[in-house]
């Protein structure tokens, strides 16, 4: 490397191989206690019933089990290791109490069926995040049932469905901003609703004109992330409220980017009816390489009555319990009553913050975008000069004249030790860079993320072909998609 | 920071927002807490939830050990705080690690190609369902009542806006898929049946029976599998087109009902009407193994409102959590677990059965069972509790034609001396029953 880095040094590690490559007859890493029953016949229990055969599954000792996943995870980049500054995606510090305490003996092994009686820790659990996230979220009531922001999304729209249905019509469409996460749209489609775009104003947010002129009677709602993905506050939000309110339509807010208000504005105060919370973003709990996620729905008044079922409801002998006598409730999304062990790391962030913790905690993710953005201005394209809110979102415009694209210098990032920004998205930024620091980084992780970057731009100025090889310092580069596409090889077999 | 920003103050990074829509006050929640009041508030929450107690719920979620080396494992930050694996170069532990999923769920199910993992078994059936009506240009869909009645509730709302028609076959004596009543549900546009096995119920169902009339038909066998461990000694429904899983029993904590772990599973041909996402192997640009993230033209990120679903987040982390399991037990071990269960349940069962009535006694089964007994099952779990054990599902909420019917399940974590006292208890309540028949039967003579 032309260009050494501070933040980070190669090291070796450990080749590893597939779990059945190290598979041998005899080896095992469990062991059960002695039976206290009579053994069974279980081909005569069974019939024909019973397998015979487990297949290639595979025969380890507990030592290569240990090594095998440690080897694996030295391959990741993770939190842990430093900045993630993935726009839209809110990779802030998971804090370990949330674990320990997601562990603890009755939460962790509490059936979902155990009678509400010996239930009443959990159902407190429900109900004190979800008392937390209405008075942070401004609504009037909450469901804690959708596993993820998508089913979120999913459960949000269902119940303006139902609202809407309820009016007797229960309308067409759904409009979408050109700016808006993919799951958008495609929940909107899950609901039997057809998709309309919106376009932008050439400052990065709903074009009002466009809104006026396309919202009728036929338009259920408005799916609108705030702030935008762009990392930009819909400073009309008010007339945007108010354009649809007159016609009937719904505000739904997508709060994926939640990180950027908590404590400073809340939603039910500007004007929406639904929103999703995604807990694995905004309230700490881990992404684990891609969930699990939580996505709670809070409402106003006028929905409640639609909520998926059970709700937590207080008992007259002060219990807790779960209503199940909901007739015009739009059903049940999910078995059971959700993420739970989510929502306990969720409350204990909520809790370990308080008030002030939350407020500072938004304060900082704003400041910390704020210098990334202030740091880099100048090196990389700015396509919306728009103040900006906890992300930041630039362009490759300058470094494309080399050749070298928004995936091109986040590989590069790779050998600078830090995991890539969002690429590619939103859509409306051709080439962007979307950058998200979250409260977590400390100005010192910071200063290190804007001297890569600028160094990298230098490299595209002065050796492109050093970014457009990059990385240069991980296992295995610029893995070939499209043959994996092409032929697909999802599993492993046994060489024949 | 504010002054390299060229800011005054922190409120000035705020003034985007209008003014009238700012909070001037503190979040009305409880203060700031330290770490030792967070956890002493949870230990209490703990003490008020069921710790200590012997259950005898499955359900559809199902108390089996958890070896100490899974929770060791995905703790290490590089698992448990890495995102989604879209950088390859920089995610292959997470990518390789759900290749081995893929690769071993394939191999105990008996089918071709499995997805990354979906919320839990319950979604994954809606979504399964969703992928045979995309695949067979159908419309409607045939459901077991044996399947779990919360997977069914699950599946009726997300039909509900698709356009799908749902019809249910109910379940015979031995609580299996009625064949007669299945045979006249199918249409000529049903896309798919969709059952349990183990049913809800704990039975086994026929599955190439039904696998049979469907296919006759020209529609599809969705098979739920909500008790995984079954995998390891009954027979995978090798005939099913799509299996929907619920993986939960493969070293997830119960945890009140979620986090849990679905998985679709299918053959080659129907991959690309799969939804969720899938790894693929692959080469470098050295030619090195490596994985990545694959078939993604099917998902929302590129597809939008076509995509075959709307779901990005999956369940990763308790995916890694099924997949250590897998890898523990393996081979020999899953099998030897579900022996065990097997053990257990046909010792719990003949127990009962000495005092209550069994149910669907004529199929095989695997770790549940139904009990009808004379007084309400509620009556006796209230006894029950005095003993630190919680007693088997009361079915009347879900199956009212059942009456006193309460469904009992059995583990390998599940003691004999707990059994003799849940049999014993049963057995109380069964002869006081009788006794006060016979004393109003005597009087009455």
């Amino acid at each position: 490397m032309k260009h050494m880095t501070r933040k980070a040094t190669r090291h070796v590690n450990q080749n590893e191989g597939l779990i059945f490559e190290k598979s041998s007859a005899g080896k095992a890493a469990w062991k059960l206690p002695p039976l206290d029953v009579p053994e069974v016949d279980t081909a005569q229990l069974l019939g024909s019933a019973e397998r015979k055969d487990l297949g290639n599954m595979p025969e380890v000792s507990e030592i290569e089990i240990i090594r095998h996943f440690t080897r694996m995870s030295t391959w990741n980049y993770a939190i842990d290791l430093g900045m993630y500054p993935l726009g839209s995606c809110t990779m802030k510090y998971n804090p370990r109490v949330n674990e320990a305490v997601a562990r603890v003996e009755g939460i962790a092994n509490g059936h979902p069926y155990q009678p509400e009686k010996i239930s009443q820790g959990a159902l407190r659990i429900i109900k004190t995040l979800s008392e937390c996230l209405i008075e942070i979220t401004g609504m009037d009531a909450i469901t804690l049932q959708p596993a993820a922001g998508a089913h979120g999304e999913m459960t949000g729209l269902l119940m303006v469905r139902a609202y809407h249905e309820s009016k007797g019509n229960a309308r067409k469409k759904i409009l979408i901003p050109d700016s808006a996460h993919g799951t958008n749209p495609a929940t909107a489609a899950m609901v039997g609703y057809s998709v309309e775009n919106l376009k932008s104003d050439s400052r990065g947010m709903v074009d009002i004109a466009a809104l006026e002129a396309q919202m009728n009677e036929d338009v259920a709602a408005l799916m609108l992330t705030n702030p935008n993905t762009l990392g930009v506050f819909e400073q009309q939000i008010h007339k945007i409220a108010d354009i649809l309110h007159a016609k009937g339509g719904l505000l739904y807010m997508d709060g994926a980017n939640m990180n950027a208000l908590v404590g400073k504005v809340r939603p039910g105060d500007f004007g929406v009816d639904v929103m999703h919370l995604n807990l694995h973003k905004t309230f700490s709990t881990p992404h684990g390489g891609g969930g699990p996620g939580s996505g709670p729905v809070a409402i106003q008044k006028e929905l409640e009555p639609f909520l998926p079922k059970p709700v937590v409801v207080g008992k007259s002998d002060g219990t807790l319990g779960f209503d199940y006598d909901r007739p015009q409730s739009v059903g049940r999304v999910r078995a059971f009553y959700g993420n739970f062990g989510m929502f306990v790391r969720a409350l204990a962030y909520i809790q370990a913050n308080g008030p002030d913790g939350l407020r500072q905690t938004t304060e900082d993710a704003v400041l910390n975008a704020n210098y990334i953005r202030k740091g880099l201005e100048g090196v990389y394209d700015l396509p919306y000069a728009t103040p900006t809110m906890h992300e930041v979102v630039f362009s490759d415009k300058v470094q494309a004249k080399k050749g070298a694209r928004t995936m091109d210098i986040a590989k590069r990032l790779i050998d600078y030790g830090f995991h890539p920004y969002t690429t590619a998205f939103p859509l409306i930024v051709p080439g962007a860079l979307m950058i998200e620091p979250t409260e977590s980084e400390s100005v010192e992780e910071m200063d290190l993320f804007i001297e890569a970057m600028k160094s990298i731009a230098q490299e595209v100025e002065e050796d492109p072909q050093t970014v457009l090889d990059a990385p240069h310092s991980t296992r295995v580069s610029r893995l070939d998609e499209t043959a994996a596409a092409r032929k697909p090889i999802l599993r492993w077999k046994p060489q024949s | 920071m504010l002054k390299t920003i060229g800011l005054r103050s922190v409120d000035d990074l705020f003034a985007p927002i209008p003014s009238e829509y700012r909070l001037n006050r503190d979040l009305n929640i409880s203060r700031q807490m330290a770490e030792s009041e967070i956890v002493d508030f949870f230990r209490q929450r703990s003490r008020e939830n069921g710790d200590g107690y012997t259950s005898f719920l499955g359900a559809g979620a199902y108390l089996h050990y958890r070896p100490v080396i899974i929770d060791s494992l995905i703790s290490r930050g590089e698992f448990l705080t890495a995102y989604t694996p879209y950088q390859a170069e920089i995610s292959q532990g997470t990518l390789q690690s759900i290749f081995e999923f893929q690769s071993m769920i394939c191999e105990l199910t008996g089918m071709e190609v499995a997805n990354a993992s979906m919320y839990d078994g319950s979604t994954a059936g809606a979504e399964a369902v969703m992928m045979a009506v995309r695949l067979t240009g159908r419309k409607s869909v045939v459901v077991a009542r044996s399947l779990h009645p919360e997977y069914r509730e699950v599946l009726a709302t997300y039909a509900t806006h698709q356009g799908m028609p749902l019809s249910t076959v109910g379940f015979g004596g031995d609580g299996r898929v009625s064949l007669k009543e299945l045979e006249t549900a199918i249409t000529p546009d049903t896309a798919c049946v969709l059952i349990q096995s183990p049913n809800f119920f704990g039975t086994i169902e026929d599955v190439e029976a039904i696998a049979g009339i469907a296919h006759q038909h020209g529609a599809m066998l969705v098979v739920s599998i909500a008790e995984a461990v079954s995998l390891g000694i009954i027979e995978p429904p090798r005939a099913a087109d799509i299996i929907a899983m619920e993986a939960q029993s493969f070293g997830v904590p119960l945890g009140f009902g979620g986090p849990y772990c679905g998985v679709i599973a299918t053959r080659e041909k129907n991959v690309r009407q799969m939804p969720g996402r899938l790894v693929g192997q692959t080469v470098d640009k050295q030619g090195k193994r490596g994985f990545v993230l694959t078939l993604a033209t099917r998902e929302q990120h590129i597809r939008r409102e076509k995509a075959t679903s709307n779901i990005c987040t999956n369940q990763a982390l308790v995916a890694l959590m099924v997949n250590i399991f897998m890898t523990v037990y393996g081979k020999v071990g899953l099998k030897e677990l579900a022996k065990q269960n097997l053990a257990k349940t046909a010792y719990a069962a003949s127990q009962f059965a000495k005092h209550g009535k069994l149910l669907f006694n004529s199929a095989p089964r695997f770790n549940e069972f139904v009990v009808e007994t004379s007084e309400d099952p509620y009556a006796i779990n209230g006894r029950l509790l005095g003993h630190k054990i919680v007693g088997g599902l009361p079915l009347k909420k879900f199956y009212p034609e059942l009456g006193n019917a309460a469904l009992w399940c059995c583990t390998e974590m599940t003691t004999r001396s707990a059994i003799d006292t849940a049999a014993g208890l049963v057995a109380e309540s069964e002869r006081s029953v009788r006794s006060a028949k016979e004393e109003v039967e005597e009087m009455a003579r």
